[in-house]
């Protein structure tokens, strides 16, 4: 399998170590991986913004430079949700279009869906520390990653494909948080134009995950985690945050 | 004024905004908890969704046959095609029988269509029987949420409000003995009322009924003191069939307050022996929403509210601070319809988590309508040109790998050497409250191109 991987404009530009963390995590599981270095974004952040008609030929050029792939894989749960719900409406239906958005993923959704690492190779090293879920909304609502809090699904039917990945790591404790799948806030132009609602969301997030004893905050998606380490920061004190695949390669790494 | 302006004033008030919050809250987890009492939520969801699409796709059809049952039981049917029109029939209804006192049970429409002040300018006394709306209207205020009219104040404020409304000893907070004083006060007027005025729920074509739901019974005292029934509605609560009302029944009370059934469920098929009934179905816009294929699910909506005590951003930015008679996610997708700049930011007043779209029990794709709004509006209502600009040159910048490493390469150049005191210049909303990400020397493409990946193997 001929893996491509996709690496979100802004990981690329402000997060490296998470397209790196990603790339290991595929490349331990035995996997052909590439960067086709052509990639620049997905069109999201245009789009999301109120300009869809600008985001067009952005979409249109990511269909060309991941057409080779038989898989395209992201550490972001958004970017891959523009991708496979979002294009159609900008672009219409073709066949160029369902080919390369069926084929795109989510990292744990394609390491839980397609590689079943769990069952193969696992995830066999440890990381002892307690680790704070947080679901990014994309990845709950739009890709269905997880049984979102609000749909009636029976307990035996309910998912959750981070927290499965996570749960079979040696030492890692998750914490229960009181708002499971709450928005952080961050919704990219949404963080700036109602800054003062968006940072509210984001201290409020913070709180929940440190009454739960969490030392680390992770997501699928660093985009929320830029959001939360900001104030975080600002802070100066506090969980840390780390990205999904960030935890996923270290722990690859001790095992 | 934007939403956001209003939304900064009520968060800044941290300690209202943070009890606001938990007050929605706890209603959305009662709602979450009735819920799954249903094993067949979803189900029951889709099956109301398609009641709903298939009713708007046969609307003419439905509220004609809804109007030939409803005047064969006696009642008389009255069309208006906008907010003033019906406003004019309901007063010259009125006017006719020399009504003065008018006593009104909760109608969302009647806010959309500024009955009230209508009313009142002619010389009608219009009092609101729900006890939230008559907290409000002692205030002079609209209603701040659909179900709850007066989430936004506190029981302290209610008890000094009533003290100076209604005469009750200073300083009582206890919400029965509060609730008592309202009540004897609301008793008199609805004795002394020559009208009662009624939203409704549900309109039955097969047989021509309205049907109310409340939790006071205020609607039902309303409508059995005074001889006058006006009921207005717009002409989406159309539903086709009886056996349709229990699909809806089972999900609006449990997704408004998580209650199993509201109160009091009462079925108006024509007027009482010795009265008038009189329907005023109200379009104001719907039929347009109705012809737009993006838009047209908005007309299920069946105001249970969920949407709104759900919504982050509605729980800590208050109802007030959409400035529309319906005000959340749904009010975000319906006020723009009827003036696009006026409520241009409505549509961005969203962070588009998806939240409201799974708890709607009649599934309308609300976050999806949103993000839609956004791309139109910046057609048709003003967005300052550096904006437009500015995205039209990044998204440009995006269709060129070379030039999108030149220049994002740039923008980390400087961000890494700016002085502290310009990058967090007032005008960077990002970094008001919180810092910007520690920008990396070299990016992931650069990185991978110069091989560290290969290196670390």
């Amino acid at each position: 399998m001929r893996v491509g991987l996709f690496v979100p404009c802004y990981i690329d530009q402000l997060y490296p170590r998470v397209g790196f963390a990603t790339l290991r995590v595929l490349e331990g599981c035995g996997l052909d991986v590439e960067f086709p270095s052509a990639q620049t974004c997905c069109g999201q952040p245009v789009a999301n913004a109120g300009f869809p008609r600008e985001a067009r030929p952005v979409a249109e050029r990511f269909l060309e430079v991941f057409e080779p792939y038989d898989a395209i894989v992201a550490p972001s749960g958004s970017c891959v949700a523009t991708v496979r719900h979002h294009y159609r409406d900008w672009l219409g239906p073709s066949e160029a279009l369902t080919r390369t958005a069926t084929r795109t993923y989510e990292l744990c959704e394609f390491l839980t869906d397609v590689v079943d690492i769990l069952d193969t190779s696992g995830l066999t090293g440890c990381f002892p520390h307690r680790v704070g879920l947080h679901h990014a909304c994309h990845g709950l609502r739009e890709l269905r990653m997880a049984t979102g809090s609000e749909r009636v699904v029976p307990t035996e039917q309910h998912h959750d494909k981070a927290r499965r990945l996570l749960d079979s790591i040696e030492g890692l404790e998750l914490c229960d948080l009181t708002r499971p799948d709450e928005c952080c806030g961050f919704g990219g132009s949404f963080a700036i134009k109602e800054e003062a609602v968006s940072v509210r969301m984001g201290l409020d997030r913070i709180e929940d995950h440190e009454h739960a004893g969490a030392e680390i905050i992770t997501s699928l998606d660093a985009s929320c985690l830029m959001h939360l380490n900001g104030l975080l920061r600002r802070r100066k004190n506090g969980p840390r945050v780390m990205h999904i695949a960030e935890i996923l390669a270290s722990v690859q790494e001790t095992a | 004024m934007t939403h956001a302006r209003h939304a900064a004033e009520f968060v800044a008030h941290t300690e209202r905004a943070r009890w606001h919050d938990d007050a929605l809250w706890y209603v959305r987890e009662k709602r979450d908890t009735a819920a799954r009492r249903i094993p067949e939520w979803e189900p029951l969801r889709e099956a109301a969704a398609a009641i709903k699409r298939h009713t708007v796709a046969h609307l003419a059809d439905h509220l004609e046959r809804f109007e030939q049952n409803a005047q064969r039981l006696g009642a008389h049917v009255h069309w208006a095609r906008d907010a003033e029109e019906h406003n004019e029939i309901v007063l010259e209804l009125l006017r006719e029988r020399d009504v003065r006192r008018v006593v009104k049970s909760k109608s969302m429409l009647t806010e959309e269509c500024q009955l009230n002040p209508h009313l009142e300018r002619h010389g009608i006394e219009v009092t609101d029987t729900d006890l939230g709306e008559r907290i409000v209207q002692f205030r002079s205020e609209p209603p701040s949420h659909i179900i709850f009219p007066a989430i936004h104040l506190k029981r302290g404020e209610i008890g000094q409000l009533f003290h100076e409304k209604l005469g009750t000893e200073p300083g009582l907070e206890d919400p029965t003995r509060l609730t008592q004083a309202a009540r004897a006060h609301l008793r008199n007027k609805f004795l002394e009322a020559d009208a009662g005025l009624t939203g409704a729920n549900f309109a039955i074509a097969e047989t021509g009924g309205l049907v109310i739901v409340t939790n006071e019974g205020n609607a039902d005292l309303g409508t059995s003191i005074p001889p006058l029934h006006i009921a207005s509605l717009g002409i989406e609560k159309i539903i086709p069939r009886s056996a349709d009302l229990g699909v809806f029944l089972r999900l609006l009370a449990r997704s408004a307050t998580g209650q199993a059934m509201s109160v009091y469920t009462s079925h108006f098929h024509g007027p009482r022996p010795d009265g008038e009934l009189h329907i005023v179905l109200v379009d104001n816009g719907r039929t347009q929403l109705r012809a737009d294929e993006t838009l047209r699910d908005a007309l299920s909506c069946i105001r249970c509210g969920a949407c709104l005590n759900t919504c982050p951003v509605f729980r800590r930015s208050g109802g007030y601070s959409y400035q529309t008679p319906v005000p959340g996610p749904i009010g975000s997708v319906l006020s723009p319809s009827r003036d696009p700049e006026a409520h241009a930011s409505l549509p961005h007043a969203c962070s588009l988590c998806g939240s409201c779209s799974d708890v709607c029990p009649v599934k309308i794709p609300l976050h999806h309508q949103l993000l839609a709004w956004r791309g139109r509006l910046t057609e048709i209502a003003p967005r300052s040109r550096l904006e437009r600009l500015a995205y039209a040159g990044f998204a440009r910048s995006l269709l060129n790998v070379r030039r999108f490493r030149a220049l994002a390469g740039l923008g980390r150049w400087f961000l890494r050497r700016l002085p502290r005191g310009i990058l967090y210049h007032r005008a960077n909303a990002w970094g008001r409250q919180r810092e910007l990400p520690e920008i990396p020397k070299q990016s992931f493409r650069d990185a991978y191109a110069a091989g560290e990946h290969r290196e670390r193997r």
